[in-house]
């Protein structure tokens, strides 16, 4: 243990805790912007310096570690002039648009310079103007970024895929792609990781919203939309609804009073995926040697263009099962059209995702399979989705529980459950276990794969069958597991792969706050959708199962693998949505 | 009424040059990854407030250069190459028309500067960034940047100051299995940019390296890896040899090194003098180098292409370090003359005991490089009654680091600079009798920038001698490797950056066969990269690291503060013996020394980019 006084007080901690820390255990809050707890801890912004007695040099908190007999002053009257003078600093090269900023109400910047009282400032501004294609579904602006490197860092440490770099030095030092690649053509996997662990407005996703009021605009297309599980443990951050008030019937009358025609569940949907990757897995099972080995999920498309890039050799591997946003957007331009008496042609698909890649997703031109253009139409993130809840001044008090429109807003606990790591192989095992003995297990008999840990495995007995799954969430994870796959280390006969850490639910299209990681809390929140709900198996789900009866026959039929499959060595990584 | 007055500074005079001073140490600690476009803005801006405003292309054309540079530099224009066009013709006229050398020499650097990066103002034309390859910052800490070995300064700096001398030479091992060595005689690039140069001086780095080596006790090397059943030969053992051939064995390969003489070391001992490496210290960093598993053949000279390949045949992989060992003529006449002796012939004799007797004998040296030194002050201890060093540019343009060039001085060697030796005059029995030495003037700088050396209108001397030592450079003996079909260039073996031998599968080399005669410290870190690639060719990835945890760094005020500089044994002591010259810090010095380093692990790059590569 380590003694010493912040502020007077004295403190005993633990060898290695950090200044910052020590100071948070005697309830000291240091103000702090660029620092992101084990992955950026490196006193970029010197924002959280303080002063130790006895130093003339002052230190930063973040990464400063408690030493025996330090007596830290945190708040003392050098420590307010100089942090005032590098907020004023960091500020003067920094575009405040703060009335037209995305991030005006959630940016640590704002919050720190209004703290501390920074409402004028003698600098010229200096903030660099940077080039940027617009159409791109995700969007910088250099002229807000403020070089906290949190975006390099997480994209290098916890997602490895090393897509961000400073570039050039000095004063027009700036965050650009590695090696100066264009961003269309960089390996980056749209994961949005970067964005939301900004903590100003330089990294957004492409808003789409004005595409939405141009489809309500116009009164010959039937606005039908679906909502991705995970959207329902964060909808409601954005709108001032706690995690009780922000009910899934609450998000349906919402998007009612925006004016989409039918609301419909991505659990359908999903419930679907599991009905065909379920099958899938049982038939590459019975015929063992014709497949590669181990099978992955491939409803991720932060994970698809992950193995496009860095892992081509393994795209046959991937189900070939499409994710459940591009089966809802197959069946809404014709089973779901046919079935509610509309022209598929003027189904206008909206999907609120909680994720930045399903933009690319849906713009992939070999995923689409209708005949109507493209199957999803739109899509629109979670955070998009609370904005234009903002925009039309939608009271969150007014709002009612409100269902989704019959019958496919029918959604299984198995498919509620996909939006967080571990969900998808858990409904899967449940279906496969029913698809094989005819009975169904316990709905909990897989639950060892829950939580939040980056790898997990488990080996379940399917009917006499050993089967070892593994899941990982997080990309760096993900290129570990495939590393020791490689090597022989580890072996497994299905994995399921989510690119964000803690899966959809901590995606990079949910709403967020600066040092809060919410993954954890949303998925026990999907947990708890999934065991209160009376169905919890996807093969009972009976939108599905009517829609084998009377429209695609059965799983892996020819019509299923025309709309519910894909070849994914046919997809294009092209990010930019030419159509639109 | 005074008419005259004492120049003197005043106050404002004496802060500019001392700001002066500062900037001179600024420029010398530089960073890696600067953009050089915006390093010649920034100069060009120094230039232009030295302008006295009286011609216009200084006083207005300079200003003209850095608005256009700043266009091209910034984001918010759009800038073309007909900029570049207008820059360099800008620039061209200032230095043909300005009056004088302020304006004339600027408008120079911005030439210079288009010719030699022009694809970096190209690059910020048309992406508004600089270059990739000047943006590599991979390693953000300058010594270790500098260090062709890479050893981890900061690391061991940090560990002596905590008193952890085995986990120093643990550290240094990782990268560098001549922790001694290198103590006593590297030339230490890593103190070039020591960025605590910017406050007073570099880190006396070497100074605190011996400092570990002569308070440790015995440090085992790292347990041999599972066997491979791989062999590998490795051809010479001198510093880049033993180098390889200890990584290699702790991979778990199997390695046999070929040495042409009876002793190990090549250079270090067949080169270097004893009183600046004694042998018992350069013997602790082989004995430990061969701990590790090494087979040595020794007296094994590989010089027929037969020779060559029966070891390729029989081993999986080749690493040729044969050094550079070969004397050059000097071309002059009467080299021949009885009495006239090669430097590296004269140390190689040394290195086996075999002492010539110089008693009494005028001795001079021909050669302005470290050996110049080192032989010049060997004659003076084996009992030169005089030594001359004869050079024909002047001291500072020696290639001898200049402490050496001190010693040598101290000792009692005489420096006859800007002499150019003309011809040896011999006796009957064709003994040397004198050298006639040409008077030189320091005339135009060559392309290296050094001033060229022409013949001066005056006499040739006489230098009377008995002695004639000639160290003038070394060649490598390419011989036999030439015939067997290994590619040379310019009288070195030819290997690329990676030491791979191309078109010869298998074989790598590296140290001074390949750069030609250079420092100790490059030789090893050719070693150790041949060591990584020889391990990837033969199918492994074997990683080498160490589980020294590193100090962290406590937090100071970096206050100016004194350099410990090493101290030697009194020149008239020590001037006749072979026993060592330099002596260590005391701790009192090193713990001090220690703590002026500023940890750039920690602090600024490296706290964001990794200030540590903890393995290879």
């Amino acid at each position: 243990m380590v003694n010493l006084k912040i502020n007077g007080q004295k403190i005993s901690v633990a060898e290695g805790t950090t200044i910052m820390e020590a100071a948070r255990k005697v309830g000291v809050e240091i103000p702090h912007l660029c620092y992101l707890k084990e992955i950026n801890e490196i006193g970029a912004c010197r924002v959280c310096i303080v002063e130790l007695a006895g130093h003339n040099k002052m230190v930063t908190a973040c990464n400063t570690v408690c030493q025996e007999g330090m007596e830290v002053l945190t708040n003392s009257p050098r420590v307010r002039r100089n942090r005032k003078i590098n907020v004023e600093l960091i500020l003067s090269d920094h575009q405040s648009n703060c009335t037209s900023c995305i991030r005006s109400g959630n940016c640590t910047l704002q919050d720190i310079a209004n703290n501390l009282g920074v409402f004028s400032s003698e600098y010229e501004n200096v903030a660099d103007l940077f080039r940027w294609d617009n159409k791109l579904p995700l969007i910088k602006d250099a002229t807000k970024c403020v070089k906290c490197m949190r975006c390099i860092q997480i994209c290098d440490k916890v997602q490895t895929m090393n897509v961000w770099d400073l570039r050039s030095s000095g004063y027009r030092t700036v965050v650009g792609t590695t090696k100066n690649i264009e961003f269309n053509e960089s390996d980056c996997t749209l994961c949005g990781q970067c964005i939301t662990h900004c903590p100003v407005g330089a990294l957004t996703e492409r808003d789409d919203r004005g595409i939405l009021n141009d489809a309500l605009a116009n009164p010959d297309v039937i606005k039908v939309a679906q909502i991705a599980p995970a959207v329902r443990t964060a909808w409601g951050q954005d709108i001032g609804l706690n995690d009780v008030q922000a009910t899934t019937g609450k998000l349906v009358h919402a998007l009612k009073m925006i004016g989409v025609d039918y609301v419909f569940d991505t659990n359908y949907s999903a419930d679907l995926t599991i009905m065909e990757e379920g099958s899938e897995f049982l038939e590459r099972l019975s015929h063992r040697e014709d497949y590669r080995w181990p099978m992955f999920t491939s409803c991720c498309p932060g994970w698809l263009r992950f193995v496009k890039t860095q892992y081509p050799e393994l795209i046959p591997n991937l189900s070939t099962a499409k994710s459940p946003q591009q089966m809802f957007g197959a069946m809404a331009k014709t089973y779901i059209a046919d079935n509610l008496g509309l022209d598929p042609k003027k189904v206008f698909s909206i999907s609120i995702m909680p994720c930045v890649c399903k933009k690319y997703e849906r713009s992939a031109e070999a995923v689409n399979s209708s005949g109507c253009g493209s199957d999803v139409d739109l899509v629109l993130t979670t955070r998009e989705l609370d904005r234009f809840i903002r925009a039309d001044a939608i009271a969150a008090q007014n709002l009612r529980e409100a269902s989704f429109d019959d019958i496919f807003g029918e959604g299984s606990g198995a498919a509620v459950i996909f939006g967080t790591t571990g969900g998808v192989m858990e409904a899967a095992l449940r279906s496969a276990y029913f698809l094989v003995t005819g009975e169904n297990p316990q709905p909990d008999a897989f639950s060892e794969v829950r939580g939040i840990k980056g790898w997990k495995e488990a080996t379940f007995d399917l009917a006499g069958t050993k089967l070892r799954v593994a899941v990982v969430n997080g990309l760096g994870n993900t290129r570990r597991l495939i590393e020791a796959l490689k090597r022989g280390d580890v072996e497994y006969d299905f994995v399921e792969v989510m690119a964000c850490p803690g899966g959809c639910v901590g995606g990079g299209g949910q709403p967020f706050r600066d040092g809060i990681e919410a993954a954890e809390a949303r998925g026990k929140k999907l947990y708890g959708l999934d065991v209160n709900n009376p169905i919890r198996f996807s093969h009972e789900n009976t939108a599905v199962q009517r829609t084998y009866q009377e429209f695609l026959g059965e799983p892996l039929s020819h019509k299923a693998h025309e709309l519910l499959h894909t070849d994914l060595s046919k997809w294009d990584l092209k990010m930019t949505d030419m159509d639109k | 009424m005074n008419r005259l007055f004492i120049k003197s500074e005043d106050a404002i005079q004496k802060t500019v040059e001392g700001l002066n001073k500062d900037l001179e140490r600024r420029i010398i600690a530089s960073p890696p990854g600067q953009c050089p476009v915006d390093l010649t803005a920034s100069f060009l801006r120094l230039c232009h407030s030295q302008s006295c405003g009286k011609c216009a292309p200084c006083r207005v054309g300079l200003g003209q250069l850095q608005i256009i540079i700043d266009g091209i530099l910034n984001m918010d224009s759009e800038s073309s190459m007909e900029d570049l066009t207008l820059l360099e013709k800008t620039a061209e006229a200032i230095s043909a028309t300005a009056d004088c050398a302020i304006g004339a020499e600027a408008a120079q650097m911005v030439l210079r500067g288009i010719r030699g990066y022009r694809e970096d103002f190209e690059s910020h034309i048309k992406n508004h960034c600089c270059t990739d390859s000047l943006n590599d910052r991979t390693e953000p800490v300058p010594c270790v940047a500098m260090c062709p070995a890479g050893v981890d300064v900061p690391g061991y700096v940090a560990l002596v100051r905590a008193g952890r001398y085995d986990d120093a030479v643990k550290l240094i091992r990782k990268d560098n299995p001549f922790p001694t060595v290198c103590a006593l005689i590297c030339e230490h690039p890593c103190e070039l940019r020591c960025r605590r140069t910017l406050i007073d001086a570099p880190i006396n780095i070497r100074g605190l390296k011996r400092f570990a080596v002569d308070h440790c006790g015995d440090v085992p090397v790292p347990k041999k890896m599972d066997k491979t059943g791989k062999k590998i030969a490795v051809i010479g053992g001198g510093p880049s040899g033993l180098s390889a051939a200890y990584f290699l064995s702790i991979m778990g390969h199997d390695v046999t090194i070929f040495e042409k003489r009876d002793k190990l070391g090549g250079m270090l001992r067949y080169g270097i003098p004893s009183y600046r490496l004694p042998r018992e210290r350069l013997q602790w960093d082989i004995d430990a180098i061969l701990s590790t598993g090494i087979e040595v053949k020794r007296n094994y000279d590989v010089s027929t292409p037969e020779a060559i390949a029966e070891i390729r045949d029989n081993y999986d992989a080749t690493y040729i370090s044969i050094g550079s060992h070969n004397a050059k003529d000097i071309g002059i006449p009467g080299e021949y003359a009885k009495g006239v002796i090669p430097a590296v012939e004269m140390l190689r004799g040394i290195g086996d005991d075999a002492m010539p007797d110089f008693n009494g004998k005028a001795v001079i040296v021909i050669g302005g490089g470290n050996v110049a030194m080192d032989v010049a002050r060997t004659a003076k201890r084996l009992g030169a009654s005089d030594v001359s060093i004869v050079y024909r540019r002047r001291r500072i343009d020696m290639t001898a680091l200049p402490d050496e060039v001190d010693g040598a001085v101290a000792e009692g060697c005489n420096l006859l600079q800007l002499m150019a030796p003309s011809w040896i005059e011999t006796n009957k029995k064709g003994e040397v009798q004198a050298l006639w030495v040409k008077p030189q003037i320091a005339g135009k700088a060559d392309r290296s920038g050094r001033p060229k050396p022409v013949d001066a209108s005056s006499e040739e001397h006489k230098l009377r001698c008995d002695i004639i030592i000639s160290a003038i450079g070394q060649a490598t003996d390419i011989q036999f490797f030439e015939e067997y079909g290994i590619p040379v260039f310019r009288g070195n073996i030819q290997a690329g950056r990676s030491s791979v031998v191309d078109n010869v599968k298998g074989t790598y080399a590296g140290g001074d066969c390949v750069t030609g005669p250079s420092t100790v410290i490059k030789a090893i870190g050719a070693g150790k990269v041949a060591a990584a690639n020889i391990d990837e060719y033969l199918g492994f990835h074997h990683v080498i690291d160490t589980d020294v945890d590193i100090p962290l760094p406590d937090p100071s005020d970096n206050l100016p503060c004194g350099r410990a500089e090493l101290k030697e044994r009194y020149a008239k002591h020590r001037e006749n013996d072979f026993e060592e010259v330099e002596q260590g810090m005391t701790l009192e010095e090193a713990l001090q020394e220690a703590s002026r380093c500023l940890r750039c692990d920690y602090h600024g790059f490296g706290s964001f980019r990794g200030g540590r590569n903890t393995e290879w």
